[in-house]
C-alpha cells in the first residue's frame, strides 16, 4: 500500500477505537505502530510521549506528527495527523448537529462503563509491559515513583517530573551509573 | 467575520494548551464566557460527549464547539486551527530530534524520561481505574461502603485482564468491542 495512505488509514483506525484521550491511546499505538508496522519502537513512542507533554497540544495529536514525520517528513506527518483526527471530527459533528442527547441515551452509557473497563485494563497492561522493559534499575524505580506520587498527590503539572527526569538522566550520564 | 475568530481562538488554545485535551477545558470556559458560540452549560454536555465518543478529547471539544458556533466549516476550521500549532512545532522537534538521536546526552536524559513517563501513563491507569470501577459519589452521599464498590465492573475488569493476559497478540480493539457489548448487554 502506499506508505501516505497507510498512515492516514492506520492513524485513522487508532482514532476510531481509542476513547479517553491520549494516554488511553497507548495500548493502540504500541499495537499498531511497533507490531502491526515497523514505525516506532516502545521506546521511542515513550519518548514521544515526553515530548508531547510538554510542549502545547493534544499528546495524541503530538504523537501522531512525530510518527509521520519519521516516516515520510511534513506530508507524512499531514496524513498521519488528520488521519487521528478525522473519526472524530465526523463524529462530533454528526452527535453536535443531530445527536445533542448522545451522551444521555442509556445505550450509550452502558457501552461507555463497560469501555471505561476495558481502557484501565488496557493502560494497566501497558504500564506492566513498560515497567518490564524501562525501569529496571534503582534510580529507574525512584525517578517512577516519584512522578507516580506527585502526580497522584500533588497534582502538579506533568512537566515538572518529565523535565526532572531528563536531568537525572543527565546526571547519572556523568557519574557513569546506568539506569 | 467567525470563521477567522474561530481559527484565531482554537490556534490560541492549540498553543497554549500545554499537557493535553483536558487542558483544553478552562479556555473552553473563557470562549463561553466571551462569545455567544456556547453557554457554560453547553460545555459540560461536551465534555460528556468528548469523553465518551472516539478520538483525542481536545479535538472532540474543538470539533463539537466549531459546529456549535458556525456549522459544519466551523468544526473543520476550529479543529484545523487548535492542531496547528502542534503539528508546525512538532514537525521542528521532529527533525532536531532526528540530528540528536545518537547524541550521548540526549538519551541520557531520555533514558530518564522513560521510567517518568511510564509514571505518568500509571496515573491515568490510576484515575481510569477509579472512575470505572468505584462510585464515589454514591459513596460519598450514603457513606456505605458496598456503594463504593461496582462489583458488575470488577468481574469484568478481572475477565479482560485474564484475557489479556493469557492472548497477548489480541488486538486492543477486540477488548474494547467487547467490553461495549457486555456493557449494553448488562447495563452497566
Amino acid at each position: 500500500m502506499n506508505i501516505y495512505l497507510d498512515l492516514f488509514l492506520t492513524f485513522a483506525k487508532i482514532g476510531t477505537f481509542t476513547f479517553g484521550g491520549g494516554y488511553a491511546m497507548l495500548p493502540m499505538f504500541q499495537k499498531e505502530l511497533c507490531e502491526r508496522h515497523d514505525w516506532a519502537t516502545k521506546e521511542e513512542i515513550l519518548d514521544y510521549y515526553a515530548v508531547a507533554q510538554c510542549t502545547p497540544g493534544v499528546i495524541a495529536v503530538n504523537t501522531a506528527t512525530f510518527v509521520g514525520a519519521k516516516q515520510k517528513g511534513a506530508l507524512g506527518a499531514a496524513c498521519a495527523t488528520i488521519g487521528v483526527v478525522f473519526p472524530a471530527v465526523i463524529i462530533i459533528t454528526i452527535i453536535a448537529l443531530v445527536l445533542k442527547n448522545f451522551a444521555d441515551i442509556p445505550a450509550v452509557q452502558h457501552a461507555f462503563n463497560g469501555i471505561r473497563v476495558a481502557v484501565a485494563v488496557l493502560i494497566l497492561n501497558a504500564v506492566i509491559r513498560l515497567w518490564k522493559s524501562n525501569v529496571k534499575t534503582v534510580w529507574a524505580r525512584l525517578i517512577f515513583a516519584a512522578s507516580l506520587l506527585l502526580l497522584l498527590f500533588v497534582r502538579l503539572s506533568p512537566v515538572y517530573p518529565i523535565l526532572g527526569a531528563a536531568a537525572i538522566g543527565i546526571v547519572c550520564e556523568l557519574r557513569g551509573k546506568k539506569i | 467575520m467567525i470563521y477567522w475568530q474561530l481559527f484565531y481562538e482554537f490556534f490560541k488554545i492549540g498553543l497554549f494548551a500545554v499537557g493535553g485535551g483536558l487542558a483544553t477545558i478552562p479556555f473552553l470556559q473563557e470562549l463561553a464566557e466571551k462569545y455567544p458560540w456556547f453557554d457554560t452549560a453547553m460545555l459540560s454536555n461536551m465534555i460528556a460527549v468528548g469523553e465518551s465518543t472516539p478520538g483525542p478529547i481536545g479535538v472532540n471539544m474543538a470539533t463539537y464547539a466549531g459546529v456549535m458556533a458556525a456549522g459544519i466549516p466551523g468544526g473543520m476550521i476550529a479543529t484545523f486551527g487548535l492542531i496547528l500549532p502542534s503539528y508546525l512545532s512538532i514537525l521542528l522537534i521532529a527533525r532536531a530530534l532526528e540530528k540528536f538521536r545518537e547524541n550521548r546526552w540526549v538519551n541520557a536524559a531520555f533514558m530518564g524520561v522513560r521510567p517518568a513517563v511510564t509514571g505518568l501513563i500509571a496515573v491515568a491507569g490510576v484515575s481510569m481505574l477509579r472512575v470505572s470501577l468505584l462510585n464515589e459519589t454514591a459513596f460519598a452521599a450514603s457513606g456505605a461502603w458496598e456503594s463504593l464498590f461496582l462489583w458488575r465492573e470488577w468481574i469484568l475488569f478481572a475477565v479482560l485482564f485474564a484475557v489479556m493476559w493469557k492472548w497477548k497478540k489480541l488486538h486492543p480493539i477486540v477488548i474494547i468491542a467487547a467490553a461495549a457489548v457486555v456493557g449494553i448487554v448488562f447495563g452497566l
